[in-house]
C-alpha cells in the first residue's frame, strides 16, 4: 500500500507540472498589462517600461517560465505583483475561510445528498421517489448566486436570524464564526447535494436489483440489515468517488459563493488576481487547487481498499 | 387476439388520435415534456420580447429609481429606474444566444478533437493530456481570465465558455471512435479506398451522434449557467446589456432595499436551466437501454 501511494505521488508531478506550464503559458500569451493596471490610466510609456523591466515581464517567455520554475522547485511561488508580499503568504492568510467554507458545504452536501438518495432508491416509484428526485433537479438548475440572494434575502434581511455577509475569524467566538458560514454552506452545499442525491439513487438502484440483495432477503434478514449491510456497502464505492470530488469541485466553486456574502476567501483572491492580471498569484493558486484534486483522488483510491476488499493495489 | 386482429393491429396503431398520443407522451414522460414546453416559451419570450413589453430595456427612469412593483412597472424598477419585467423578457435573447453559442462551439471543438485524437493514436496522447490540464483548471476561473484577457462581450463570453467544455465532448466522442474503429464496417470502408475524412465523417461519427446530442443539451445548460454567473461577478457582456446575470448582480447590492430585483430574473434563469436538464434527461433515458429496462 505505501508503496502504491508512493508511486501515485509520484504520478502526479506531470500532471501538476503540465497545469503548471499551462497555466503559465495560458495567462503570459492573453493580452493584457499587469503593470499598466497597477500604475493606472495617467502612468507614461516609460514608467510602465521600466517597471516592466523591473519585474522581469520584458523577458522572453521561456526565460519567465525557468526563472519561475527554478523559484517553485526551491519551494518559492514568487511575489505577488499587486500586494507586495510573497505569493504564498497572501494564499495562507486567505485560506481559512475557503478551507473552512468547502469543509462544511461538502457536510452539507453530504448529509443531504446520500440520505435522500438512499431514501429515494428504496421508495423507487413511489411519491417520496418522485418528489425528491424533482427537488434535486431543481437544486441542479439553481444558479448557487440566486440561491444565496434568496437565503441572504429570507434569513438575514426578513427574520434578521442571521448576519448577511462577511467573515469572521474563529478566534473571535464560535457563533461569530459559524453564524456567517452557515448560509454560504448552504448555498455552495445545496447544488452538489443534489446532484449526490441523483447518483446515490442510481447506484443503489443497480445495487437493488444484484443477485446477491435477492439471496440476502430469501435466506431471511432484516430488511435494515439487507440495505446497510449488503446494498449500501456495494453502493458506496462510486459514491464514495463523487463525495471525495465534491470537497475539490466545492473549492473551485468557493469563488461565486465568497463573492456573494463577501468572504476573504482564495475564491475572491483569485478572481481580483485574474481581472489585475497578477501573474504569480494566479499561478500561485491555479496550482494549489490541481494539488487539492490530485490529493483527494489519491485518498479516494486508497478509500476504496478499505471500503471493497476485492480492490487490491499490487 | 385472432390472426385477423393481429394483422390489423399495426394499421389501428397508426390511426391514434393526436390528442392521445399527446397525453401518453405527458404520462411517460412528464419531466421532458414539461421542460421542452418551457423551453419553447422562452424561445418565444426571446423572439417575440418587443411584443410583449412596450418598455425598452435600457430606457432609464431616474423618478423611478427602486420602485417596488407598480402600474407601468409591474416588477418593479432597477437602480437606473430601468424597468425589470422588460430587461428579464430581453435578457430571455443573451440567455439563449449564449447557451446556443456555447454548446456549438464546444460541440464542435469537442468533435473535432475527439475524432482525431481517437482515430490517430499519434495525436491521442498529446491531444487529451492538453484536455486533462484543461479540465483540470477551474472551468469559470479560466471563463473569467478569457474574457478579461479579450474584452467584455457577448461573442468573448461564448468563446470562453466554449472553451471549456470542449474536453467534456472530446472525451465522449474519442471514447466511442476508440470502439467504433476496430469494427469491421471501418475496416470495409476503409478496404474499398474511402479516405481518412470520409470514413471518419460518414461511418464513424453516426454511431456517436446519441451521446452528443445528449451532451449538448447539458452543455447548453450550463452554457445559460455559465453565461448568467459570469456576468453576475461582472465579467459577462457590457453592463447595459439586459443579462438575467447581471441584473441579478446588480439586485445584491440592493437587496434591502429592493429585494424584488432578484425575483424575475433569477426565476427566469432556474425554469430555463431547469427545462434543458429535463429534455437532457429524458433524451438520455430515451437512448439509454439500461436506464429503459430500470424504468420498464
Amino acid at each position: 500500500m505505501t508503496a502504491y501511494i508512493l508511486r501515485r505521488l509520484v504520478m502526479a508531478v506531470p500532471v501538476m507540472l503540465i497545469v503548471a506550464v499551462t497555466t503559465f503559458l495560458l495567462l503570459h500569451m492573453t493580452p493584457g498589462d499587469p503593470v499598466a493596471v497597477l500604475l493606472g490610466p495617467d502612468a507614461t510609456t516609460e514608467q510602465i517600461e521600466q517597471l516592466r523591466d523591473q519585474l522581469g515581464l520584458n523577458d522572453p517567455v521561456h526565460v519567465q517560465l525557468v526563472r519561475w520554475f527554478a523559484g517553485l522547485l526551491r519551494g518559492d511561488l514568487g511575489q505577488s505583483i499587486f500586494l507586495n508580499k510573497p505569493v504564498t503568504r497572501a494564499i495562507l492568510e486567505r485560506l481559512a475561510p475557503t478551507l473552512e467554507l468547502s469543509i462544511l458545504a461538502s457536510l452539507v452536501a453530504i448529509l443531504i445528498g446520500v440520505p435522500i438518495g438512499m431514501l429515494a432508491a428504496i421508495r423507487q416509484g413511489r411519491l417520496l421517489d418522485f418528489g425528491s428526485m424533482l427537488v434535486a433537479m431543481v437544486g441542479i438548475s439553481m444558479p448557487t448566486f440566486w440561491l444565496g440572494l434568496n437565503l441572504i434575502f429570507i434569513f438575514a434581511v426578513s427574520l434578521r436570524w442571521l448576519p448577511p455577509q462577511g467573515y469572521q475569524p474563529f478566534e473571535d467566538g464560535l457563533w461569530a464564526n459559524l453564524s456567517r458560514m452557515i448560509l454560504p454552506a448552504i448555498t455552495l452545499g445545496a447544488g452538489q447535494g443534489a446532484f449526490l442525491a441523483r447518483m446515490t439513487r442510481s447506484v443503489m438502484l443497480d445495487v437493488l436489483s444484484e443477485d446477491f440483495v435477492r439471496t440476502a432477503r430469501a435466506k431471511g434478514l432484516s430488511e435494515p440489515r439487507v440495505l446497510l449491510g449488503h446494498v449500501l456497502r456495494n453502493g458506496l464505492i462510486p459514491v464514495v468517488t463523487v463525495v471525495g470530488l465534491t470537497f475539490a469541485i466545492l473549492m473551485g466553486g468557493a469563488v461565486v459563493t465568497e463573492q456573494v456574502f463577501n468572504i476573504p476567501g482564495v475564491g475572491r483572491l483569485l478572481i481580483q488576481a485574474v481581472l489585475r492580471r497578477d501573474f504569480p498569484l494566479v499561478q500561485g493558486i491555479v496550482l494549489l487547487i490541481a494539488l487539492v484534486y490530485v490529493l483527494i483522488n489519491l485518498g479516494i483510491d486508497v478509500l476504496y481498499a478499505f471500503l471493497d476488499p476485492r480492490i487490491r493495489y499490487a | 387476439m385472432t390472426a385477423r386482429q393481429v394483422l390489423l393491429a399495426p394499421a389501428v396503431q397508426r390511426k391514434r388520435p393526436l390528442g392521445r398520443v399527446i397525453v401518453h407522451g405527458i404520462r411517460r414522460y412528464p419531466g421532458g415534456i414539461a421542460g421542452g414546453a418551457v423551453l419553447i416559451g422562452v424561445l418565444l419570450i426571446a423572439l417575440f420580447a418587443g411584443a410583449l413589453t412596450d418598455k425598452s430595456p435600457t430606457s432609464v427612469d431616474p423618478v423611478n429609481r427602486l420602485s417596488p412593483p407598480m402600474a407601468g412597472h409591474p416588477f418593479g424598477t432597477d437602480n437606473f429606474g430601468r424597468d425589470l419585467y422588460a430587461r428579464t423578457l430581453y435578457g430571455a435573447r443573451i440567455s439563449l444566444t449564449a447557451g446556443f453559442g456555447v454548446a456549438m462551439l464546444a460541440l464542435a471543438g469537442g468533435i473535432g478533437f475527439g475524432l482525431l485524437a481517437g482515430y490517430y493514436r499519434r495525436l491521442d496522447g498529446v491531444l487529451m493530456r492538453v484536455m486533462d490540464a484543461l479540465m483540470a483548471f477551474p472551468g469559470i476561473i479560466l471563463a473569467i481570465g478569457i474574457v478579461a484577457a479579450r474584452g467584455p462581450s457577448l461573442t468573448n463570453v461564448i468563446i470562453a465558455l466554449g472553451v471549456i467544455f470542449i474536453p467534456r465532448v472530446a472525451r465522449v466522442v474519442r471514447s466511442i471512435v476508440l470502439s467504433v474503429r476496430e469494427r469491421q464496417f471501418v475496416e470495409a470502408a476503409r478496404s474499398i479506398g474511402a479516405t481518412d475524412f470520409r470514413v471518419l465523417v460518414h461511418h464513424v461519427l453516426p454511431n456517436a451522434w446519441s451521446p452528443i446530442v445528449i451532451q449538448g443539451t447539458f452543455i447548453f445548460a450550463e452554457g445559460v449557467l455559465g453565461e448568467a454567473t459570469l456576468s453576475f461577478l461582472g465579467v459577462g457582456p457590457p453592463p447595459e446589456f439586459p443579462s438575467w446575470g447581471n441584473i441579478l448582480g446588480e439586485a445584491r447590492l440592493y437587496i434591502r432595499e429592493a429585494p424584488w430585483m432578484m425575483l424575475l430574473p433569477g426565476l427566469a434563469l432556474t425554469l430555463t436551466v431547469l427545462s434543458l436538464n429535463l429534455i437532457g434527461d429524458t433524451i438520455r433515458d430515451l437512448i439509454d437501454p439500461r436506464v429503459r429496462r430500470r424504468m420498464a
